[in-house]
C-alpha cells in the first residue's frame, strides 16, 4: 500500500480528481501514508493469527455486539461467527481491523456502520448490510436484500449472488460489485464511488444520481431521472478487471462491453456550497 | 410495519400449523397487536368449515367495545338460524373462545347466500368459509392465538399468516389479517404494506356488490382478488392484474386451496425473503422466519419489484 504514489493512481488517469466541485462536496483523498486513515484513536491492537469462535444462537445482537468489543479488548484478531440465524444488526460498529468471519447468514443492518475490518459472510445478508460503511471489506458468497450498502462511504463490499432493489442509495463512496443481477433503483440518489452489477438491473438505474458510476454486465430495464451512458475507456476496462479480480468474482465478462452510466448533472436542485459559502454569495 | 410468512408442501401434508406458529412468533417484532393464520387442510370432505365471530376481543390493548357476553350466545343462535334458512345443515359447532367459532355444515355452494344471511345477525364476521381453508385471528402474539385456538398440531399442505402493527385502524379482530376473499371458498390474503388508492377502489368495488367489513386497507386487496375471480381471471392473472390497480407500497401473500402466491409492488419497497425447494416453498418478511423452520445452510433470495409468483402445493 505504501509503495503506491500520487502519480501511479489510475484515478487521476480517468479523471476523477479534475471535477470541478467546491464546497462540501469537495474530495479529499485517501493518503496511504496517513495513519488515521486506518485506526481510531482508541482502537484495540489485534493479532490477526488469534482466533476465537462465537456461537450466536443463544445470543442477542446487543450481547453479541458487546463480546466483539471485549474479544477485540483481548487482542482477537480473527472472530468467527456460529449460527447467526439471520437475525438483525449483527456485527456493527466494529471501528478497526478485524477478521470477521460469518458462517450462515444475516438479517436487517448487518455489518453496519464499519470503518476497517475484513468480513466474510458464507451465507445471505437481509436489508441495508453495511449500511454506512467507511472502511474495510465485506464479502458475502450468497444473495443480499434491498439497501445494500446505502450511504457507504469508502470500502469494497461485494455480494457473489444477486441483490435487492435501492442498493447503493445514497451512497458516498466506495466501490458496490454484485456478481448477479440488481432490482430497481439501483444507486438511487448516490454521490460519488462505483457499483458494478455483473448481471442485469432493474429499473430506474441510478434515478437523480448527482455523481459517481454504475457499470452492468447485463441487460438494464430503464434508467432513472438524469442518469445517461458514458463511453467506457481502457482505463475503465482495466480497473474493473483489477477490482473483479480483487473481488474473487470468477465470471467470463467482456469488460470492453459493460454499460457505463453516469450523472448528466441536469437535475442538481441543491447548491454545492458551504453554509458560510452561501452566506458569503449573499 | 407488519410480518407476513407462508409455506406450501408440495404434495405433502404436514404440521402446518406448527410451523406457521413458529414463523409468526419470530415476526413477533413486526407487529405485537394481533396475530392470524389461514391454514388448509386437506380439503377431501364435501362440507364446509365456516368460521365467523360474533363479538370481538376486549381484552387488555383492544380498541373494540365492551359488550355483554350473553349476547353471544344470542346471536349464535340467530346464526344457526340463518344457517337453516339458506338450506344449509349443522353437522359440527364448536365454541373456541367466548366469540368464536368453528362449524362444519353442509349446504349448496351458493355460498354468497348463505354468508349474507349470517352476517345479516349483529356484529357477526365470517372468518373464513371453504372445504379447507381455517382463518384464525385474534388479538396477542403467535403463541397466544395458536395455543388459543389450538393451532399447534393443526395437519394441512399450506398456510398463510400475519402479525400486525396497528397503524391505519383499531386493533381488533375485524382489522386483523388475513381476510377472506369472501365470497369464495378457501382464499385468503395477508398484507404488508400501506395501499394509497384505497377508497377509489373500495368505492369502485362496492359499486359492483363486493362486501366490506373493516377500513382496513389490506382487506382491499381480498376484495379486489375476490372480484377479479368472479370476472373469470385466473389467481396469477388477478395478481398481476392488481399490481397494475392498486397504488401504493405493499407485499402480499394469497393463498387457495391448492396455491400459494405472492406479488411485489413495482416500487419493491416492503420486504419478502423466499425459500423454494422441491418439497415446499417458505416465505416470509424476514429470513428469521426461515431460519426458524430451516436452520441449515439454504439459498434465499428476495423477489423483485413488480415479480407475481404462484406454487401449487
Amino acid at each position: 500500500m505504501a509503495s503506491i504514489t500520487k502519480s501511479e493512481h489510475k484515478s487521476y488517469g480517468m479523471g476523477l480528481h479534475d471535477e470541478v466541485l467546491t464546497g462540501r462536496t469537495q474530495q479529499t483523498f485517501f493518503n496511504p501514508e496517513e495513519n488515521e486513515n486506518f485506526f481510531y484513536h482508541d482502537a484495540y491492537k489485534v493479532d490477526f493469527n488469534k482466533r476465537t469462535v462465537i456461537d450466536v444462537e443463544k445470543l442477542q445482537c446487543l450481547e453479541l455486539n458487546k463480546k466483539i468489543k471485549e474479544l477485540m479488548k483481548r487482542g482477537y484478531g480473527t472472530i468467527v461467527l456460529k449460527n447467526p440465524g439471520a437475525k438483525h444488526s449483527l456485527g456493527v460498529g466494529i471501528l478497526q481491523k478485524l477478521n470477521l468471519i460469518v458462517e450462515g447468514s444475516l438479517g436487517y443492518f448487518g455489518v453496519g456502520s464499519i470503518d476497517g475490518p475484513v468480513v466474510r459472510i458464507s451465507g445471505r445478508v437481509g436489508w441495508s448490510c453495511a449500511e454506512n460503511m467507511m472502511s474495510g471489506k465485506v464479502v458475502i458468497e450468497k444473495n443480499a436484500g434491498s439497501c445494500f450498502g446505502a450511504a457507504i462511504r469508502g470500502g469494497d463490499l461485494i455480494c457473489k449472488g444477486s441483490v435487492g432493489a435501492r442498493s447503493g442509495i445514497d451512497m458516498k463512496g466506495g466501490t458496490i460489485i454484485i456478481g448477479g443481477d440488481a432490482g430497481a433503483f439501483t444507486g438511487f440518489m448516490m454521490q460519488r464511488g462505483r457499483i458494478i452489477i455483473c448481471g442485469d438491473v432493474g429499473p430506474n438505474l441510478g434515478d437523480s444520481l448527482y455523481d459517481g458510476t454504475i457499470f452492468v454486465g447485463g441487460s438494464i430495464k430503464s434508467l432513472g431521472a438524469d442518469a445517461v451512458e458514458a463511453e467506457m475507456t481502457d482505463l475503465d476496462v482495466n480497473w474493473l478487471k483489477r477490482k473483479l479480480k480483487v473481488a474473487e468474482i470468477d465470471k467470463k465478462i467482456d469488460f470492453s462491453k459493460m454499460t457505463k452510466i453516469v450523472s448528466g448533472k441536469k437535475l442538481w436542485n441543491y447548491d454545492n456550497l458551504e453554509p458560510s459559502e452561501r452566506k458569503g454569495a449573499i | 410495519m407488519c410480518g407476513i410468512a407462508g409455506i406450501i408442501h408440495r404434495g405433502k401434508s404436514t404440521n402446518v400449523g406448527g410451523e406457521m406458529q413458529k414463523m409468526l412468533q419470530s415476526l413477533k417484532h413486526r407487529g405485537p397487536d394481533s396475530t392470524g393464520y389461514a391454514l388448509y387442510g386437506s380439503g377431501k370432505s364435501k362440507d364446509y368449515i365456516l368460521r365467523f365471530k360474533v363479538g370481538e376481543n376486549v381484552g387488555e390493548g383492544s380498541s373494540a367495545i365492551m359488550e355483554d357476553v350473553s349476547l353471544y350466545d344470542l346471536r349464535k343462535e340467530e346464526v344457526n338460524k340463518k344457517i337453516e334458512e339458506a338450506g344449509g345443515k349443522i353437522l359440527k359447532e364448536e365454541q373456541i373462545t367466548a366469540y368464536s367459532f368453528r362449524y362444519i355444515i353442509s349446504c349448496n355452494d351458493d355460498l354468497l347466500d348463505l354468508a349474507k344471511k349470517i352476517e345479516t345477525v349483529e356484529m357477526t364476521e365470517i372468518l373464513s368459509l371453504g372445504k379447507s381453508l381455517e382463518l384464525i385471528k385474534d388479538l396477542g402474539d403467535a403463541k397466544v392465538v395458536a395455543d388459543q385456538y389450538s393451532l399447534n398440531n393443526f395437519m394441512g399442505t399450506h398456510g398463510i399468516g400475519h402479525t400486525r402493527m396497528a397503524t391505519e385502524s383499531g386493533v381488533d379482530i375485524r382489522s386483523a389479517h388475513p381476510y377472506w376473499a369472501y365470497p369464495f371458498s378457501d382464499v385468503a390474503v395477508v398484507h404488508n404494506g400501506q395501499l394509497t388508492n384505497y377508497w377509489n377502489n373500495r368505492r369502485a368495488l362496492e359499486r359492483k356488490g363486493m362486501r366490506f367489513m373493516s377500513s382496513c386497507d389490506s382487506e382491499l386487496i381480498a376484495v379486489y382478488l375476490a372480484n377479479k375471480i368472479r370476472d373469470g381471471k385466473d389467481l396469477e392473472d388477478a395478481m398481476n392484474s392488481s399490481l397494475l390497480d392498486l397504488d401504493g407500497v405493499f407485499t402480499y401473500m394469497v393463498a387457495t386451496k391448492d396455491k400459494l402466491g405472492m406479488a411485489k409492488d413495482h416500487m419493491a419497497a416492503k420486504p419478502m425473503v423466499l425459500y423454494e425447494s422441491d418439497e415446499l416453498v417458505v416465505l416470509a418478511s424476514e429470513e428469521v422466519a426461515i431460519r426458524s423452520l430451516l436452520p441449515h445452510e439454504i439459498d434465499t433470495y428476495d423477489p423483485y419489484e413488480g415479480e407475481v409468483k404462484v406454487w401449487q402445493a
